[in-house]
């Protein structure tokens, strides 16, 4: 049995000596760049005017690529069912489910009351100004998930109610796809965000719909992360 | 200098990540060692998008619109690596999923007592 | 003297490979976890100085935050159910 593994720790070594080799030569030879290669350079340049948002980096995400964030938002939703449907079957064996949770402290409670509200809001902050400050729609999803995770502790045994996270889900995501379609309709193309006037540069109702679009990939992130976390959590098969 | 020395911290936290995931038995340890490479694969590509000298591609008042394409990093990595974060979760929650699956089928997380597709 | 951006990268990129160290080595799986999100907290720091707040801020939050949670809920139906997570 030792032999076994130590026989296997030493392939191991060896595959990934010779894959650090390749990673040593990467590493030595490479010196950054001294300007931005074409595409960054157009997206740096033609940003400002063609989308109205501040932060670059939003403006790929939700315009330039939007339609690899609505492939990656639809990735994330499959991952959310697979994990429900793949927990769901299991079902757990008698007497062993659910005896497990002691009931949380009297702080937990409390302090969940109060913060609850405070971190919703500082999620909907975050995406609200995804394009004008760092952050955006997954970064404010996963916020909005920190506070229904937070709900999930001080209160193990009540389900917050699925019905309702499903329908954000979906009604986010139908958005979604209607805020697509609409772009196609009446701006130039699928996810185009000139179906809103660009407003002023800065202003937080401004680059046309990223706020909305951000704002709707926030929530069905949220929505699917806590799923997630609840199919993990819950041990009583109901 | 800088963007070196980030790409080895990256290369090095991917070898290690994949030292763990395939010397471990432990399934959940496996896992473990799957996002410490996951990691590391972002922080070498954040590493690539890095010009010395240069700001994060945010155009507020510290970086004129004007002369935007000589101020800023290249964004484009930093939008793949957002990307490659969300599915990191997705795909390590579905790898949790799998072992919990595995261990209500034997009752046990050694890798090495799943022997159907050993040969 | 180095510059300061210099010395934080290499300083949490250390920290970020110590951890990562403790993750492969320890005995004990729970101590493996948290380790694994002190490896993506310094990453994320790392991010910071490499000027890229947006990718920063997603890792802090998903990257160490919610994977550990994960983990921990998987641990937790395990131990419920009688097995040694060891």
């Amino acid at each position: 049995m030792t032999s076994n593994f130590t026989s296997r720790a030493a392939v191991a070594l060896v595959l990934l000596l010779l894959l650090g080799t390749a990673f040593w030569s990467l590493t030595t030879g490479y010196s950054a760049d001294a300007a931005l290669n074409r595409t960054a350079e157009y997206y740096a340049v033609n940003t400002p005017a063609e989308t109205g948002a501040q932060n670059v980096v939003t403006a790929i995400i939700v315009t330039y690529r939007g339609l690899d964030t609505l492939g990656e938002v639809t990735v994330l939703f499959l991952t959310a069912a697979i994990v429900a449907l793949v927990l769901g079957q299991s079902k757990a064996p008698r007497g062993a489910s659910g005896s497990g949770f002691l009931p949380s402290g009297e702080l937990l409670q409390t302090g969940t009351k109060m913060l609850l509200p405070l971190i919703l809001m500082f999620g909907a902050y975050i995406f609200v100004n995804g394009h004008l400050t760092p952050g955006g729609g997954f970064q404010g999803g996963a916020v909005l998930a920190s506070g229904m995770l937070l709900l999930l502790l001080a209160d193990p045994g009540k389900r917050f109610r699925k019905a309702v996270i499903h329908r954000v889900e979906s009604l986010s995501g139908l958005f979604y796809v209607l805020i697509g379609l609409a772009g196609m309709a009446w701006a130039g193309g699928f996810l185009d965000n000139r179906i809103l006037p660009l407003g002023q540069f800065g202003q937080i109702l401004s680059a046309g719909a990223i706020p909305l679009i951000y704002t709707l990939i926030g929530l069905k992130v949220g929505a699917e992360f806590s799923s997630i976390l609840e199919s993990l959590e819950e041990t009583e098969d109901a | 200098m800088l963007p070196q020395i980030a790409m080895a911290t990256g290369f090095v936290l991917i070898l290690m990540g994949l030292y763990g995931a395939l010397t471990h038995r432990n399934i959940l340890r496996m896992i473990v060692g799957f996002t410490i490479a996951d990691t590391g694969v972002n922080v070498v590509l954040v590493s690539v998008g890095y010009l010395p000298g240069r700001t994060a591609p945010i155009l507020d008042s510290a970086v004129p619109v004007a002369d935007a394409a000589t101020r800023i990093i290249d964004p484009v990595p930093q939008a793949l690596v957002l990307t490659a974060i969300v599915i990191g979760l997705g795909v390590t929650a579905l790898m949790l999923a799998y072992a919990y699956r595995l261990f209500r089928a034997r009752h046990s997380l050694d890798i090495s007592n799943f022997t159907e597709l050993k040969w | 003297m180095i510059a300061l951006p210099l010395a934080a990268v290499i300083g949490f990129g250390l920290a970020a490979i110590a951890a990562a160290f403790v993750a492969l080595v320890t005995r004990t799986t729970p101590v493996a976890v948290i380790a694994a999100g002190l490896v993506s907290l310094f990453a994320s720091v790392i991010f910071l100085v490499l000027a890229a707040p947006d990718v920063a801020m997603t890792e802090a939050a998903i990257g160490s935050g919610l994977t550990t949670f994960l983990f921990f809920y998987v641990m937790g139906r395990i131990r419920r159910e009688g097995g040694n997570d060891q």
